[in-house]
């Protein structure tokens, strides 16, 4: 059916790249369960999971009522109005040079991972529901506002930082909140009493592999086209990952004389948030500049926490909140113009680092107070942990009723009681005839 | 000599094991196992079927004893792996012929740890 197109400024390609794109970026949130899950001990494994796969349900939702309106619906400076409520006005129409509604769902996908990243902070202590809740109000009420100013025309965006995929408006956003949720449900009762050790290391690996590989949607859709802009952030993508991972390798070699195979994964994701800001800014030698020197940062920052008693239990703060503190700066010190953005402190524009620490500031302020506002609030309805009796017989059995890894043995099949139908004789006669269970 | 055979929750063993190293008891043995001790079913879902895990998993530790070291043990294991409710587990205490120590061919009270 070769029908003209009726919107002649939609782009096949770039439409084809987005979809891609979108699809890229949602399989970085069950990658993040993977991640996640690998790095808990078993018991809690299939609740870590849930965490994030439990994200895209409810925060994917909360995204399309109400979510998408306030972060680029038209509004203030600070916030999107009311007017795409309900995913109205958004159809088939152009927006930039793909479908509007495509550019709601890739968008969609970022909220999901942003609040899902979150979990890392609180896991194996905090009660599935709350958390829930949690992540929900979160979304509309931090996410949406922070990417309205940074990306939907707020006051972030007119000040001139740059982001260009989320340095700021996911990785420092989401590590502050992972910051505040870590300290107001303070530590697992084992805490630095016992060695809680992860559970798989090769789904952590497994994980950190496909978020790898879904971040590529992530920078190089977020040029939102199939272009010269997106091929540099895709390869900015690789490399600088690369030498974060290779950076981190040499720092736990240094240490401990041995490479290790959490600390590579953890190398890698470090390396991706880092270079998320940049990622379409700054050219190929300054990403491999960029992701050596994030490394530093966050590799002192996971150490120094573990002998704190800030359970961040899975280095949210490090990994996300220094990493994309770190990326944000550079951004503004790598960041030329020739590459087709902007220049920054090395290329003659001192202010533009400026900007970005203006950027990080605000919203480290804003999701920090708002995470801890809507914590309380959350909390003042139902208890945000888990009992003690739960902690530690894991949180699998008592929040989802299943198990990771169960042998089936002593496992007994409750067979449904099989009601009468009153209103059908003949089939009440079969019933009673058949043994329970049977397949009748 | 005894053989000090426990059944403990395993989330009650990290805390068994301080508790029996504060009491200078070094040598044990642990193994997984999966048992019933009367304590109301678990229910699980899985899909459409709902199941009842008679069996629960608990940890099971077996340790020889010189005499003195019974009362000792049997303490520390029995402060540490309870919590009250209907499943902590059992101490079994039991009469020991012979203990052997595979490296250097001690036997009985040489062979247990700690010796006396």
């Amino acid at each position: 059916m070769p029908t003209p197109s009726p919107l002649p400024a939609i782009n096949g390609a770039d439409t084809a790249w987005m979809m891609v794109a979108c699809a890229l970026v949602l399989l970085m949130t069950p990658a993040l369960g993977f991640f996640y899950g690998g790095l808990v001990r078993s018991k809690n494994a299939l609740n870590t999971m849930m965490m994030s796969f439990a994200a895209l349900g409810a925060v994917g939702l909360a995204w399309a009522l109400f979510g998408y309106s306030l972060a680029f619906g038209e509004g203030s400076p600070l916030l999107g109005g009311g007017g795409h409520f309900f995913l109205r006005g958004v159809g088939l129409e152009a927006h930039g040079s793909i479908p509007h509604l495509l550019f709601m769902a890739y968008q969609g996908t970022f909220a999901v991972i942003t609040a899902a990243l979150i979990s890392g902070a609180v896991v194996e202590r905090m009660r599935f529901g709350p958390y829930l809740a949690f992540i929900t109000l979160w979304s509309l009420v931090v996410y949406a506002p922070v990417c309205h100013w940074v990306w939907g025309g707020g006051w972030l965006g007119s000040l001139g930082a740059l982001d260009f995929a989320g340095g700021t408006v996911v990785h420092v956003n989401a590590g502050a909140a992972a910051l505040v949720a870590a300290a107001v449900l303070g530590p697992r009762r084992d805490y630095g009493r016992q060695a809680l050790l992860p559970h798989n290391v090769p789904f952590v690996l497994l994980g950190a592999a496909l978020l790898w590989f879904g971040w590529f949607g992530f920078n190089a859709g977020s040029a939102l086209a199939a272009n010269a802009t997106a091929a540099l952030a895709f390869t900015n993508t690789m490399l600088a990952p690369v030498a974060t991972l290779s950076v981190w390798m040499a720092l736990d070699r240094l240490r401990t004389r041995k490479t290790t195979a959490v600390g590579a994964a953890t190398g890698i994701v470090v390396g991706l948030v880092a270079v998320t800001p940049a990622a379409g800014y700054i050219g190929p030698m300054s990403a491999i500049l960029l992701g050596a020197v994030a490394a530093f940062p966050s590799y002192y920052a996971i150490l120094h926490r573990s002998r704190t008693r800030l359970d961040d239990s899975l280095d949210v703060t490090a990994a996300h909140g220094v990493g994309g503190l770190v990326g944000a700066l550079l951004t503004g010190v790598l960041a030329s113009a020739v590459w087709g953005g902007k220049d920054g402190l090395l290329a003659g524009d001192p202010a533009q680092l400026g900007r970005q620490a203006a950027a990080v500031g605000a919203v480290l302020l804003y999701s920090g107070g708002a995470s801890f506002a809507l914590l309380k609030l959350v909390g003042a309805y139902a208890p945000l942990r888990a009992d003690r009796r739960h902690e530690g017989l894991g949180l699998d059995v008592p929040q989802h009723g299943e198990e990771a890894y169960t042998s089936g043995e002593g496992a007994i099949l409750v067979l449904p009681e099989v009601a009468t139908p009153l209103d059908s004789p003949a089939v009440s006669g079969l019933a009673a005839e058949a043994p329970l269970g049977s397949g009748a | 000599m005894k053989l000090i055979t426990a059944v403990v929750r395993p989330e009650k063993l990290p805390e068994v094991l301080e508790a029996l190293f504060k009491a200078e008891v070094h040598g044990l043995t642990i193994s997984r196992a999966q048992g019933h001790g009367g304590e109301t079913e678990q229910v699980e879902t899985y899909r459409g079927s709902t199941v009842k895990m008679e069996l629960v998993d608990k940890v099971r530790l077996d340790i020889g004893v010189s005499d003195p070291f019974v009362e000792v043990t049997v303490d520390a294991i029995l402060h540490s792996a309870r919590t009250g409710e209907v499943g902590d587990g059992k101490i079994f205490v039991l009469p020991v012929e012979k203990v052997i120590r595979i490296r250097t061919g001690e036997e009985d009270l040489a062979a247990v740890t700690p010796a006396l």
